[in-house]
């Protein structure tokens, strides 16, 4: 019968609650203990080097454009060599959304994900990153990438000398 | 000295309904109404009526006013009408401060009259049992009459008050 | 005329006594209520301040203390700042009907461990109850917010809907006591208390002060993922400290209420009368926050509903079938 089911789920819950009472809490004591942070943890931004210690980065606003809040600005130089770098990088962190789409635009793997969130500050205007303090000392999560073997710096070897790379083709031989 | 009480209290309760019934908003007389009643109940407790006075209390100010207010609040008259929104001026609260302070005063006045608690009262005193025994022996046949009328007015209320016109109410059913 | 401020001194130390005590549990049984529904949603519950949490109820008090007290513009000036001392004024005086323990025998007087034993004590607690729910009305109302207003409206509506069926519940309570004393109820109940005499009735009382207490199966009033807070959605400071304070005090009465009434009240084998008293009130709080952490809010006419078309007959029935039992059993 009906009133029997609706007892029946009145008395229920009485149970559940009670027993979970008795059970050991899930809370993680946050300053004292820590949460372990999962491998792809989507965290705080970084820009990583190459293997040779240079920067990775060449500014190509790729990482600003696909940034949905817009909280990614750079201005874009180049050195002697003809090798392009940020001037200036500007990360907002009290804007940033952690959606890590900068890291997947990125072409030289040169903005990195950390599993660091501690970002609480009680002055706004640090939580605004320049690229020094941005820059680390380490090539994040591909230490093999290099970039700069293949591509970028203005092409000094002449073309099809690259490594790699075949000779340009006469479209003239290419008669039949 | 429960003669000086007894008029005061009545002072209490005619000021109070005289504020009730020349407020221009209408929770504030509800609120003098009920001071009103308060210094009704006190003065059933002065006359020995300890049981009449906790209807008065529970049943008009308990239950009654508390209709009252419910429909005052469905008919949705904002506090902030302009002509009775000068600031909290003395005029607006002074009144009711006053009957209050009165009211309390009594109170207390009654407390010394009878320092331990309330078991004797001043004048003649009917316990409700003996308020029970005369309503329903020698006035059972009224208050059943009583009764009935309000019964016949709960289903009249219901019968007009109705969902719809009367096709409609077959209908539903 | 020392023996008239002998007893007289009593008294006062007495209320002081009840004050003291009263407030310091309703400020400890916030904190029991947010550990105990942190257990059952499985988390530990105000564990920063102090040991265990226990200093909370200080740190909240203080907060309260500190805040801005706000009124609103448009508001009723006076009644707003008039109905959380209303609130919190009708919760502390019930307590003054409540016997707590069994007569004391001090400096060869015997002392009534009850702030004032009324005659018509039930009656008593009845009229406050009806009467709390003015410093919630007029609080809503006085707010000037459609939040409030609402939640004022739910209340009422809710106390009309209830109140009833309690005072019926009570009826063969006073019946089988043949008092309206509640020291005299209480020790009607020296063999066995009436919950177990008159079950329906305890239910029927249950149910109805949960409702009276606005807590959450019926927690209309305050709503708050409907209505903001409901009627205490504009106060802030010490006058939404007042309201707070008062219902858990509120709560505190309603369970003493249940206790005597139902339960016993100081009555108890080999543990003086007092530490019975306060083992069963805290069951019933704990029972109250028990259902708080359990079941969900009804809706405005569903309470409404059951209040008026189950709770109302189901009491008035039972206030015959006593009656009948009484007379029966007289012969």
């Amino acid at each position: 019968m009906n009133i029997w089911r609706d007892i029946k789920g009145t008395i229920q819950p009485f149970w559940i609650t009670l027993r979970n009472m008795f059970r050991p809490t899930v809370t993680i004591q946050y300053p004292e203990q820590r949460a372990e942070i999962s491998p792809r943890y989507r965290g705080r931004l970084i820009l990583t080097r190459d293997p040779d210690g240079q920067e990775r980065c060449v500014a190509c606003h790729l990482c600003s454009a696909a940034c949905p809040v817009d909280c990614i600005s750079m201005q874009a130089t180049e050195g002697e060599d003809g090798r392009r770098y940020a001037a200036w990088f500007r990360i907002n962190f009290s804007r940033c959304i952690f959606c890590g789409l900068c890291t997947e635009a990125c072409p030289t793997l040169a903005i990195q994900v950390t599993g660091d969130f501690e970002l609480a500050n009680r002055n706004p205007l640090e939580t605004v990153w320049e690229k020094e303090e941005l820059l680390v000392d380490h090539c994040g999560q591909e230490p093999d990438y290099n970039f700069y073997r293949h591509a970028g710096i203005g092409v000094v070897a002449g073309r099809g000398e690259n490594p790699g790379e075949d000779k340009p083709v006469d479209v003239r031989d290419l008669m039949p | 000295m429960a003669t000086y009480i007894f008029y005061i209290l009545g002072i209490i309760a005619v000021v109070a309904t005289a504020m009730a019934i020349t407020r221009r908003n209408p929770v504030h007389s509800i609120i003098y109404l009920v001071n009103s009643f308060f210094a009704l109940a006190m003065l059933f407790y002065l006359l020995g009526a300890p049981l009449v006075a906790a209807w008065e209390v529970i049943i008009y100010a308990g239950a009654i006013m508390v209709l009252f207010l419910f429909i005052i609040m469905m008919l949705e008259l904002s506090p902030g009408e302009r002509a009775d929104r000068q600031g909290p001026g003395p005029l607006q609260w002074l009144p009711v401060l006053l009957l209050g302070a009165a009211l309390i005063g009594c109170t207390l006045l009654l407390l010394k009259l009878d320092p331990a608690g309330s078991q004797n009262i001043p004048t003649w005193y009917a316990s409700p049992r003996d308020f029970g025994y005369v309503l329903f022996h020698e006035y059972a046949l009224a208050i059943e009459i009583v009764s009935f009328q309000l019964l016949f007015a709960a289903v009249g209320a219901f019968y007009v008050g109705r969902a719809g016109g009367r096709k409609e109410a077959g209908g539903i059913k | 005329m020392p023996e008239w401020l002998l007893i007289t001194l009593l008294i006062l130390a007495k209320l002081g006594l009840v004050f003291f005590v009263l407030l310091t549990l309703a400020a400890y049984l916030v904190l029991a209520e947010r550990k105990i529904l942190g257990r059952m949603q499985l988390r530990p519950g105000p564990n920063r301040v102090g040991p265990f949490g226990l200093m909370q109820p200080l740190a909240d008090v203080i907060k309260l203390l500190t805040k801005e007290d706000f009124i609103p513009d448009q508001a009723d000036k006076w009644l707003f700042m008039l109905a959380p001392g209303l609130a919190a004024v009708t919760a502390l005086l019930t307590f003054a009907v409540v016997p707590f323990g069994p007569p004391l025998t001090l400096f060869g007087h015997e002392v009534p461990l009850v702030v004032c034993d009324l005659n018509i004590g039930v009656l008593f607690f009845l009229g406050l109850s009806s009467l709390a729910v003015y410093g919630m009305t007029l609080g809503g109302w006085a707010s000037n917010s459609k939040y409030a207003l609402l939640g004022a409206i739910r209340g009422l509506s809710q106390l009309i809907s209830y109140e009833l069926s309690m005072g019926l519940a009570l009826v063969p309570v006073v019946m089988l006591a043949r008092s309206f004393s509640l020291n005299d109820i209480v020790m009607a109940q020296a063999d066995v208390p009436f919950a177990l005499v008159n079950p329906l009735a305890f239910l029927i009382f249950l149910i109805s002060i949960v409702a009276e207490s606005k807590r959450i199966p019926f927690d209309l009033p305050e709503a708050e993922n409907e209505l903001v807070a409901g009627f205490h959605t504009e106060y802030s400071g010490m006058r939404f400290g007042l309201f707070f304070v008062g219902e858990y005090i509120n709560l505190i009465i309603l369970g003493s209420m249940l206790t005597v009434f139902f339960l016993g009240g100081w009555m108890g084998p080999f543990l003086p009368g007092i530490v019975w008293f306060s083992i069963k009130v805290l069951l019933v709080c704990f029972f109250f926050i028990w259902v708080r952490g359990t079941l969900p809010r009804l809706r405005y006419d569903q309470l409404m509903h059951f209040g008026w078309k189950i709770l109302l007959p189901l009491s008035l029935l039972n206030v015959i079938l006593t009656g009948a039992f009484l007379l029966w059993r007289q012969g």
